[in-house]
């Protein structure tokens, strides 16, 4: 994993965090595929009086909720988060405003990708966030307290860190992920549902009657399925989160490669943490989607083992460290390169 | 049955062909795409340039040989003939511009002047883009180069025709850090 290795290249860094999270929505996809084959195991059988699966009427049931609840927010999302959030067009007659534009557009170019539209959200705390489904329908949205903080160079590798959300694709895989999420939320209510009325229970003790290994071995199983079943909405949101950090990680590295420049994100980023207030017009919703996590500092600072599993984005100063750890790989650019990026 | 399964398995090889060779393809036509982009983003340089020259030229009266270094090298890579040439004025262009932004610093009176502040900020995105393109088009013939150097790549573009293209090189000229003389301030 990336953590002991605090001098990576940026295109390390990226294969590393790509491969966290096909691993991550692996193992989601193991958690679902159990929940809900388990379920059709257990149940279907109480209610046909037929033994085993023949189709897997839950799992399928499952999937097609959680894609439903997930494809609401994949078309919507964009705009509802930018109503949301009071988000203007950036306006081209105001000074900052238009050197975000400007920014916007050379990192479109880094990226080569079309530019995606400007927005303005008028809060004073520094935030940014990227939404879209795709790169042509893509918007990336800062704070008036961002522009005012942050000097050309940092606000070149804040906007270069949400390109990167757009173009690493991020808000279908965490449409993917949403979608995953809502299938283990409802399955796992159907399992409580179904304990609840006592039909797995019959089931089980049925099969311990029919004797022999086998039966011992499905008592085994549907143990173990009751015990996922009670904790899957734990795990998938710890799922979810954990892919929502391998992003993180995705984006700062495929930032410093756009910028070739990662000590500037890392300054943006500390002078983010150094401000207390958390983004009022950001809501909870779309923390995934901002540069830092929109709750206030104490989310994004809290190191540890338990903070870090709940957190959508990685500790502050551990991005930090691995950016400056690339800058290092980078061997530093020329300085007449910095002061013309700057 | 024996013969069905020769022919699938030919039939996916073919897929797979076509597919390969679309690929190196489309990573042709990006490399092009990339060049032709940073034509548009030198020309939009050039347009920028004589707006920038005349705002400031009346308040930086210290600096009228790098304005006309500018102007020159600029006319140089608007004339060019050769993509040596063009290449070596546009280098030096890049370097004049660095210089004369880097001098703008040490006038108070342009700080004030919106106009000024406009043009340094069209100035310093466009010089921003003209790099950024080049970046991109390094990153692009990067991939193109390495899909026809990794296997199996390497035996579609050598029975295709596909040659390797050039990365672009860092003009000697930009390597020099420009020598800023701050003692005026």
């Amino acid at each position: 994993m990336i953590q002991g290795n605090q001098r990576a290249t940026f295109y390390e860094l990226q294969d590393a965090n790509r491969r966290n999270t096909v691993l991550l929505i692996l193992v989601f996809l193991v958690l679902v595929g159990f929940l809900g084959l388990g379920f059709d195991f257990f149940f279907w059988s109480e209610l046909t009086e037929e033994p085993g699966i023949r189709v897997p009427f839950f799992t399928g049931f499952g999937l097609i909720g959680g894609a439903f609840y997930a494809t609401v927010s994949y078309f919507g999302g964009a705009r509802e988060v930018l109503a949301s959030t009071y988000a203007k067009p950036a306006r081209l007659d105001d000074p900052l405003e238009k050197q975000f534009v400007n920014v916007v557009e050379e990192m479109a170019i880094a990226a080569g990708l079309p530019p995606p539209k400007s927005y303005v959200v008028p809060d004073s705390d520094p935030n940014a966030f990227a939404v879209g489904r795709d790169p042509e329908h893509a918007s990336i949205a800062v704070t008036r307290g961002l522009l005012e903080r942050l000097d050309r160079e940092e606000l070149q590798g804040v906007v270069g860190h949400e390109m990167a959300h757009v173009r690493n694709l991020d808000i279908r895989t965490m449409t993917l992920v949403t979608a995953l999420f809502g299938a283990t939320v409802l399955l796992s209510d159907f399992a409580r549902r179904g304990l609840s009325m006592g039909g797995g229970g019959r089931r089980g003790g049925r099969s311990r009657s029919s004797g022999g290994g086998g039966g011992g071995l499905v008592l085994l199983l549907f143990v173990l399925w009751m015990l996922v079943a009670v904790l899957a909405p734990i795990l998938s949101r710890l799922l979810v989160l954990a892919v929502s950090r391998s992003r993180e990680y995705l984006a700062d590295a495929s930032a410093a490669e756009l910028t070739r420049n990662p000590l500037g994100l890392a300054s943006a980023l500390r002078k983010i943490a150094a401000a207390h207030e958390p983004t009022e017009l950001i809501s909870q919703g779309s923390a995934h989607l901002c540069i830092t996590d929109p709750r206030g500092l104490g989310v994004n600072e809290r190191e540890g083992a338990a903070a870090d599993l709940f957190a959508t984005h990685p500790p502050i100063g551990r991005r930090v460290a691995l950016l400056e750890g690339m800058a290092g790989v980078l061997g530093g650019a020329p300085a007449g390169d910095l002061t013309l990026r700057a | 049955m024996i013969l069905l399964i020769l022919l699938g398995v030919v039939v996916l090889f073919a897929v797979w062909l076509v597919g390969q060779f679309n690929g190196l393809v489309q990573l042709r036509n990006q490399v092009q795409n990339a060049w032709a982009q940073i034509d548009v983003q030198l020309k939009r340089r050039a347009d920028l340039i004589p707006n920038l020259v005349n705002t400031v030229k009346g308040v930086m009266k210290f600096e009228q040989e790098t304005l006309e270094r500018v102007m020159n090298a600029r006319a140089r890579a608007m004339g060019a003939t050769t993509i040596t040439e063009r290449g070596a004025a546009e280098a030096e262009l890049s370097q004049g511009i660095g210089r004369l932004l880097a001098v703008m610093e040490n006038y108070p009176e342009l700080k004030s002047n919106q106009n000024a502040l406009q043009l340094q900020e069209e100035v310093t995105a466009t010089e921003n883009k003209v790099g950024f393109a080049r970046q991109f088009y390094n990153d692009v013939v990067m991939k193109f180069n390495t899909a026809q150097q990794t296997f199996p790549g390497n035996l579609i573009a050598s029975s295709f025709g596909f040659k390797p293209s050039e990365f672009l090189q860092v003009p000697e000229a930009d390597r020099v850090v420009p020598k800023v003389d701050l003692s005026l301030t």
